[in-house]
């Protein structure tokens, strides 16, 4: 066991609508993060993914709200923190964030550089210009980034460079724990690729300890993540190591995303998709019993009535099912 | 394949060139192709190949610097507003962005209204308008009860890509165009979206002229695929020609980019 860089215990957030309900969009949410590994999230639209990358940050702005549960990063508790100290001491420092939307993070009037000096001079303002051209030049290039972005607009740069040099400017101060939120659902595959390189160049070369990576492509996940969590309407449905989630899924709904995966390979074309059917629930009145319910295939008139615990399964793996894992694999291998 | 197959759509050194002298570009490049009726055709690219600009000069929405395109053997005639409109009721298209495709201002009703009215239904009664409109609904997996006196934004992404599904449902086009449909959506969604597309080609007989970025959904739904690079197809054919016996350098390329589940992902070669 490495050592545990992000740790997070029943973790409950929730948005305050103007109208007065509480949705929440996280529940009771437990991940831990050990040092050199990462760790996927994977689930529909809606189903909380970016709510959690937000929360895991300890940055909390209306109608965002921190109900219960624990943050630690590094030892540090940061759920006690107030907002201003989190600001000053943890982002950037210790957790650093990229975006759904990276490609129009950059100002169009300002230079490269120019992101990087403000970055770096809001956690240590002594620092001289100079230093920092030639630190974010020596990282740029060890990137695989030409040298010559950092005097260029961005509005210069293609969308795939753009995404790079975001996913550069936000690690420049080596944070323990990078969470990237969709970083790569605007690129093309050629793009993709590079993104994800760099991503692995980071780990490799030990600027970030640990990562997080969220996304709806599966294959991508199993190429890039060692663990992969999967998301349904605010919690957690199923946990396991990248392999095991991609080959062996237990719980119908991981089953059902599984099913949903296209590849250019020789024999894949007459294969039909199993889209799952329906929609999610809505979170401002869930039902009662397991939110899947609805949806399932294997729903027993039980599902609809008991609330579903996580349950823990051979090595390390959880499920939130009521019907044992043994018996869903039966199931699946008899489609 | 069927016995008889007439072109729908196709085209003859077609030439798209922005700009002029030094700061010339040329997006789409002498291109050639021939479109069947009723077949699902994919054009495969990275962003900058040119496939939008293509798709934009099919569509009439941008003018063909060079060549001729030709809509079921006859010169394309698009000259005046009125020949324009006419064309338009044989090809319709669904875009990438569903959030910008719909007027905020209009409830979906009326979206799907505009659709019955310009098909010659404005004298329907209103009953028989909403059973066309429960028809079109019940075809995407939506239920018209649930969707009526609503906006569009109040839907999820992928609920508004099936709408603008439904409204191709209820014009019936010759030709359908979809540019990346599925880019904003999650993959959950997309496998539906997809399979729609192709009850849509089942049952009112569109050509569909499927363009995106992912390989791996061009040889899951298509019949025949083009290859894009710099404004040139470098391949064509059939889909498991193109993708499972590929010839060109560029396709094994986008092949190899593709994430994969059941061999190693090579990261060296980027």
């Amino acid at each position: 066991m490495g050592k545990k860089i992000l740790e997070v215990k029943n973790l409950t957030t929730k948005y305050i609508t103007r109208f007065g309900e509480n949705v929440y969009a996280v529940d009771d949410v437990s991940l831990t993060v050990e040092e050199g590994k990462s760790l996927g999230i994977a689930g529909e639209s809606g189903c909380g993914k970016s709510t959690l990358a937000l929360s895991l940050m300890g940055y909390y702005f209306p109608p965002l709200h921190y109900t219960s549960g624990d943050i630690s990063v590094d030892g540090k508790l940061i759920t006690q923190m107030k907002p201003d100290t989190i600001r000053k001491s943890i982002l950037g420092k210790e957790i650093a964030y990229i975006p759904q939307a990276a490609m129009n993070a950059l100002n169009p009037t300002q230079k490269i550089i120019s992101f990087i000096e403000d970055v770096i001079h809001a956690h240590e303002p002594k620092m001289p210009k100079n230093d920092i051209y030639d630190m974010a030049k020596k990282r740029f290039e060890e990137l695989g980034l030409p040298a010559t972005v950092l005097n260029q607009h961005s509005v210069e740069l293609s969308g795939g460079m753009k995404q790079r040099t975001v996913i550069a400017i936000s690690t420049i101060l080596s944070p323990k724990v990078l969470i990237a939120d969709e970083p790569s659902s605007a690129l093309d595959v050629t793009s993709q690729k590079m993104v994800i390189k760099m991503l692995r160049n980071l780990m490799d070369k030990g600027y970030i300890k640990s990562m997080i990576f969220i996304t709806h492509e599966l294959p991508l996940l199993y190429n890039v993540t060692d663990d992969i969590m999967v998301m349904y309407a605010g919690q957690v449905v199923e946990k396991g190591t990248a392999k095991e989630m991609i080959f062996t899924p237990t719980h119908p709904y991981s089953k059902g995303l599984m099913g949903s995966i296209i590849v250019p390979e020789e024999g894949t074309r007459d294969v039909k998709l199993c889209a799952i059917p329906g929609t999610p629930p809505n979170l401002k009145k869930l039902p009662g019993g397991c939110r899947f319910a609805k949806r399932c295939a294997y729903v027993t008139s039980e599902c609809k009535v008991n609330p579903v615990g996580l349950r823990e399964y051979g090595d390390g793996r959880s499920y939130r099912c009521i019907i044992d894992a043994e018996k869903l694999q039966e199931g699946y291998a008899n489609e | 394949m069927n016995n008889k197959r007439n072109l729908c759509l196709s085209g003859k050194n077609v030439t798209k060139v922005f700009g002029l002298g030094n700061k010339k570009n040329v997006a789409v490049d002498n291109v050639d192709f021939e479109f069947y009726e009723g077949d699902l055709i994919s054009i495969v690219g990275e962003s900058g190949s040119g496939k939008t600009t293509l798709a934009k000069m099919l569509l009439g929405l941008t003018k063909i610097t060079k060549g001729e395109i030709f809509f079921q053997d006859k010169l394309r005639d698009i000259s005046t507003h009125k020949k324009k409109k006419e064309y338009w009721t044989n090809i319709q298209a669904i875009f990438q962005d569903p959030f910008s495709a719909y007027n905020t201002f209009l409830k979906i009703d009326s979206v799907l209204l505009d659709c019955i009215n310009m098909r010659g239904g404005k004298h329907f009664a209103m009953d028989k308008k909403i059973q066309l409109m429960t028809e079109a609904c019940s075809f995407v997996n939506l239920k018209y009860a649930e969707l009526t006196n609503k906006y569009p934004f109040e839907l999820s992404g992928g609920q508004m890509q099936r709408l603008m599904i439904a409204r191709i449902f209820l014009l019936k086009p010759k030709i359908l165009l979809a540019d990346e449909p599925t880019s904003m959506i999650d993959a959950c969604s997309r496998a539906t979206i997809l399979d729609m597309l192709m009850n849509l080609r089942n049952e009112i007989g569109t050509t569909i002229i499927f363009i995106t970025h992912d390989i791996g959904l061009a040889y899951y739904i298509s019949d025949s695929v083009y290859i894009m690079e710099h404004g040139k197809f470098v391949e064509r054919g059939t889909a498991e020609e193109v993708i499972i016996h590929s010839k060109a350098d560029y396709t094994k390329r986008l092949i190899s980019d593709v994430p994969k589940i059941h061999e190693e992902w090579d990261l060296t070669t980027v």
